[in-house]
Parts: C-alpha cells; structure tokens; sequence
C-alpha cells in the first residue's frame, strides 16, 4: 500500500514515532473491541441464516478501522455512524442486549420495531440514530460540530462513511460546509474498496480519498485501515485539533469489506476470491494480536479465554433477547411527533376497534 | 401597534425569538448581509453577528447542516430562498428530518422551523412560483404551516421555531407585502393544527390556505351581493390539520367547495375532499368542488389565468348552489 500511515509493523513492534505508547489494559480494551465485533458478526450471520434475525450487515475485516476511530473519541464527543458500525456503539457503552434487541425488533428494542436490523442508536453514548440512504448523516456531523463550535464547546463529532458515500452530494455539501464554517468534524472514511458490487475505481477518479479534502480547504490523510493504532493515532489528533479550533480533518482508513455488502448479497457475482484472500492475509485482527504478543501482553491461554468470555456474553444476550415478545400493535404509532396529533390518533384507535380475526 | 406587512411580521417574529432564546440560529442563502432575497431576514445579522449564517449555495447542505444543529439542542431556522429550489434538501427533509424522531424511539430529536416562499403571483415563472406542499404533506413526522395574514404570520412561525417538531413554513410571497396589519410588539402565538373561520355564512364553505384563502374572502365578499353566504375557512396548518373545524362548517352548510394553487392531481385539497366524502358525505346537498391550478407547469406570461381568483371560486360556488 501506497501513503498510508502505518504503526504496527509487520513483526508486531511498532514505529516509535507514531505509537500512541498505551498501557496493556488500554491495548487489551482495543482488542476486546475488536474481537467483540468480530465474533458479534460470525454469529449474527449464522442466526440470520437460521431465520432468527431478518438481516446483518457484518463489518468483517473492518474491525481496526471502526472500533479505533471510536476509541479515539473522548465521552463528550459524539459520533455520526453509517450503518457498519456495531462495534463503535459497543466501544460507546451500548448493552448488547439492547443491541441484540434492535436486530430482533423486538419489545424492548428502543426503538420498537421501526428500523431494521442493524440501525442502531445509542443516546447516551452520544451514538446518533442511523438511516438506509448513503452518506445522508454527513451533513448532520457537520451541523452538530458546528453547534458545538456555536456554544463555545471542545467538543468534536467523528463521522463514519464509505468510499461509495464519497461520490454523493451530501458527501460535497458537508465537507463544503465544514471547511467554511471550520467545523469540529472529523470524516472517516471507511475505504473497504466495494460499495456492494462497485469498486472504488469505479467511484472516482482521483487516486486517494483522503485528497478531496484538500479541495474544500482541510487536510486529509491515508491511514493504514487494518492497522488499529494507525486509524486511532490518526483519528485521535485529528479530533484533537478540532476541539483546539483548527477545523475538520478527513482520514480515509484504507481497508476491506471481507464479508458480504450484507446477508442479503453474494460477493462471488462481482469479485474475484484472490482479492479477498489477499486482503485476508492482512486481517486487522492478526495485527494487533502480533503487536500485544511482541510487547509480551498475550498468548493462546488469554486468547482463548477472551473468546470464551465474549462468545458466552454474547449468548446470553441472544437468550435474553429471544425471550422477548413483538413490540404492542400500538408502537406503530409512537414516536411519530411529540404529541400524538388528532388524525393519528383516529387512525390508531380505528384500527384498535376492528375484530381480530 | 405598528401596521406591518408579512415580510416585516416574519422579521419581527425571527428578531423577537432570537432574543428569547439565544438557541435559535438562521442560515440560508442571502440571508445575512442581504438580509434575504425578499427582506425577511433583514438586520438580523447586526443584531446577532455570531447566530445569522450565510452559506454555501447547496440547499441539502443548508437542512442537513440545520438537522445537525437541532439534534445538538439548537432551534435552526434554514430559509431555502424559493420552494421551487428546496429538492435537493428534499431528501434530508423527508428522509432524516422527519423520521428522525421514529427511527430513534425519540431518543433524537429535530427541533427545526424551514421557512419558505411559495406560490404564485410575483411573475416568477415556473421556479419561483410553485405550490408543492402536497409533497410534504404526505410525510409523516413533518408538520406544514401556512401563514395568510401578517398578525398570524407572526404568531405561526413563534409557535413553530417553538414545537419539538420539524416544521415547514409556507409563506406566501404574493401576500409578503400586499397589505398591512396591526402586529403587536412582544410575544404572540397562534397554536399549530388549528384553522380559523375568516367569514362566517350558511350557505357554502370554501376551505383555502395562504393567498387562496385571501381569494376565498374575496369570492365570498361578491357572492353575498347575490344574496349566498359563503363561509371561508383558512385552514393555517396543513398538517396536523384540523378536521373538526372543517367538518362543522360543512355539516352546517352542506357544500363545500375547496381552493389550493397547486395542479390539481394528488393536491392537498384532495385529501380534504376525501376527508368530506368519508366523514360528511350524509350532509352534502351537492358535490364537493374543487377550484385549483392547472396539471401543467406554472406558466409566466398567463400567471394570472393560471392562478384560481374570486371569479372562479364564484363559478363554484354557482355550481354548488344549483343543487
């Protein structure tokens, strides 16, 4: 790869320059992160495959790419989430039987039943509400930056998107906005090479992603997206600057969609095994464990334990979750307006009165 | 009480609410040093220098960046500077704005008042002159409002820059500055959902919203020199619309004949024929009429032919009559 930052080598030290020198709890935490979304995904797919959850979109290979963006981020910040992003909602203090109840629409799911699968929010975790459309949610990032910035607070907003969602006009429009109005807004482009069955070849001209940037008067920069502490090292100063007031930053983290566009899709149709094999053998996961082994912090015993424990949680929650009964008839109509308005409520209650049959 | 025109009531509604609560933020194209193509926005910025925005020319930018501001707690006011340009923000109107509530189970919220010029009568031609609040009318998650005098224009965009709702607000640029009114200084609201009987009758009930409505008054002003007294209902908000109003006067009437400028297959006035058809049908003495523009684009040079008038209206109310 060409220009893209780098931290972790390929032995598993890393460049003195550039590491962001974390504790073992800290490095441990990121991988924890990492291998939450990674076993979340394998085991998502196979209940989807089972009929217990209508749909998955798995983040496969992109796991340093999203959970150390997210860990870059401080508490107060907020992030701006396309929809491949679970382990950044995790990372943000998402439950994951709160997550598990989303992808099963299920009564407790917070957001009753109204999206599908894998459109996930977290409030608290200042997670923003996520929607189908591509590249939609990045002139949002841009307009909470901007009250962030309004309200004289230090705050940045990470926004997740894909190399697909480059080619948009919401794409031109907030990176417009937020390098006029400076914004605190970092853009993190997820370049995973296929937007469903479209290379990024076919997307753009240009030879980076990170370089449009500079067309709307901000930087941008290639990151090594298999490598987790290069995207955290990357998307930490940049989130810095912006809360210091130097304005928005794009990182385009250089990474792969090794699993399906969805459970929906079927890759062989579009691209060739070689090229994902070849992309496999620089799994994000494989990296880092070589970077907690060569600074002596893991080994199979911990490996193992830690699969153990994540696969065990994430049982449980699917238990809990199934137990759960369909959201009441009556939850299609919440959360509509504030206040229900008359005509609804005539709707709501017509139906209501009607015999079931 | 100083006698204002729209453009100077919509103004004065901004100012005062900007002072009240220092949430609200404008932007939009021209609306800063300019003060807006059509002045509403004027003198706003010297008062409030760090929450008046001119921005890029790219209306999907303008709501999207506004969406953001109201997720983070402010009260944005966007002007998109002619309904006939607000598509390309279309997406983030009926797609975010107006889901956003829905699809977070209320944990996000858009608190966001888009205002608006619509309709015909400035000799605009086609893109500065349509009427498409059907459009907006069928999003659910949306609220539509429609001003028709300068005192309710005031008390109407209060009343929106203030609901927890995205609101559009439609303001009639042929009735900007066609008159005046007594606008009281300080704070008035006119609450959302609500219609108001701008001339009681007996007869037959016409039912309009924006300039139509000022057309409705008019018809039903020559209609009584003939002796049929013609009710004139302005229905103010589209969405949530008020039914029972609507519904007593046609029960008392028994005739209903209803107004809009937009073309009219799938116009907003259609819904309301079909809300008296379902709920009042037993009362009709005749059919419901509609008196509206033309299917076709919206012509230049015959505005004025295009655009329903008082003459047209009382061609309808002769028809309902005759039953």
């Amino acid at each position: 790869m060409v220009d893209a930052l780098r931290v972790i080598r390929d032995d598993g030290s890393t460049d003195p320059r550039l590491d962001p020198k974390f504790s073992e709890d800290e490095a441990i935490a990121m991988y924890r992160g990492m291998s939450l979304q990674r076993i979340l995904d394998n085991r998502m797919l196979a209940l989807q495959r089972q009929g217990r959850i209508g749909f998955y979109g798995p983040s496969l290979g992109q796991e340093a790419a999203i959970v150390g963006a997210a860990m870059a981020m401080g508490p107060e910040d907020w992030i701006v989430p396309q929809y491949r992003e679970p382990g950044a909602a995790l990372v943000r203090g998402m439950p994951l039987k709160e997550l598990l109840c989303q992808l099963m629409g299920n009564a407790e799911d917070p957001v009753k039943g109204h999206q599908m699968p894998c459109h996930y929010v977290y409030r608290k975790g200042n997670y923003l509400s996520i929607s189908s459309p591509v590249g939609t949610q990045l002139p949002h990032a841009v307009g909470i930056g901007w009250a962030m910035k309004l309200r004289g607070e230090k705050k940045a907003v990470l926004v997740f998107f894909g190399d697909g969602a480059t080619s948009t006009g919401d794409f031109h429009a907030a990176m417009n906005f937020a390098g006029v109005f400076r914004t605190p807004t970092v853009f993190l482009c997820n370049n995973n090479q296929w937007a469903i069955s479209v290379p990024v070849a076919k997307q753009t001209a240009a030879a980076t992603l990170a370089e449009k940037a500079n067309a709307y008067g901000f930087d941008g920069i290639r990151v090594d997206g298999m490598d987790a502490l290069a995207v955290y090292r990357a998307t930490r100063d940049a989130a810095r600057n912006a809360r210091e007031g130097l304005g928005p930053m794009m990182v385009e983290a250089v990474t792969y969609r090794i699993g399906p566009h969805s459970s929906s899709d079927d890759p062989s149709r579009y691209r060739d095994e070689a090229e994902v094999a070849a992309w496999q053998a620089r799994d994000p996961l494989l990296r880092f464990r070589r970077y907690l082994e060569h600074a002596g912090w893991w080994d199979d015993a911990r490996e193992a334990r830690l699969e153990q424990e994540i696969g065990d949680e994430i049982t449980r929650a699917v238990q809990e979750a199934e137990r759960i009964p369909p959201p009441a008839v009556e939850t299609i109509f919440a959360d509509v307006y504030a206040e229900m308005p008359p005509h609804l409520r005539e709707e709501m209650d017509a139906f209501l009165a009607l015999p079931r049959r | 009480m100083p006698a204002m025109t729209m453009v100077q009531a919509i103004n004065n509604a901004l100012r005062e609410e900007m002072r009240r609560d220092d949430r609200v933020v404008v932007l939009g194209e021209d609306v800063g040093r300019n003060g807006g193509v059509f002045r509403c926005t004027e003198g706003l910025l010297d008062e409030f220098p760090e929450r008046v925005f001119d921005t890029p020319l790219a209306e999907g930018g303008i709501i999207g960046t506004a969406i953001g501001m109201a997720l983070y707690g402010l009260r944005p006011v966007p002007e998109i500077q002619f309904m006939d340009f607000i598509y390309p923000g279309f997406d983030q109107i009926v797609s975010e704005a107006a889901k956003m509530r829905y699809r977070s189970g209320g944990q996000f919220t858009v608190p966001m008042t888009i205002r608006t010029p619509f309709g015909g009568g400035i000799r605009g031609g086609h893109y500065h002159s349509q009427s498409t609040e059907a459009y907006f009318c069928h999003t659910p998650g949306l609220k539509v409002v429609v001003p028709s005098t300068p005192k309710e224009a005031k008390g109407l965009l209060t009343s929106s820059i203030r609901d927890p709702d995205p609101v559009l607000f439609l303001e009639p640029k042929k009735l900007y500055r066609s008159s005046r009114e007594e606008v009281p200084e300080g704070e008035i609201t006119v609450p959302l959902g609500q219609a108001a009987v701008r001339r009681p009758g007996k007869d037959v009930t016409l039912i309009a919203y924006g300039y139509m409505a000022q057309v409705c008054i008019d018809a039903a002003t020559k209609a009584a020199e003939k002796g049929v007294e013609a009710e004139v209902i302005d229905l103010r908000t589209l969405v949530p619309l008020d039914e029972p109003t609507i519904l007593a006067s046609v029960k008392k009437t028994g005739r209903a004949v209803v107004v809009y400028e937009a073309p009219r297959t799938g116009g907003y006035g259609a819904e309301i024929s079909a809300i008296l058809a379902e709920k009042a049908i037993e009362y009709l003495r005749g059919p419901i009429v509609r008196v509206t523009g033309f299917d076709t684009p919206f012509p230049y040079t015959l505005e004025d032919v295009y655009l329903p008038n008082a003459d047209r209206v009382l061609s309808a109310i002769d028809k309902v009559m005759a039953f």
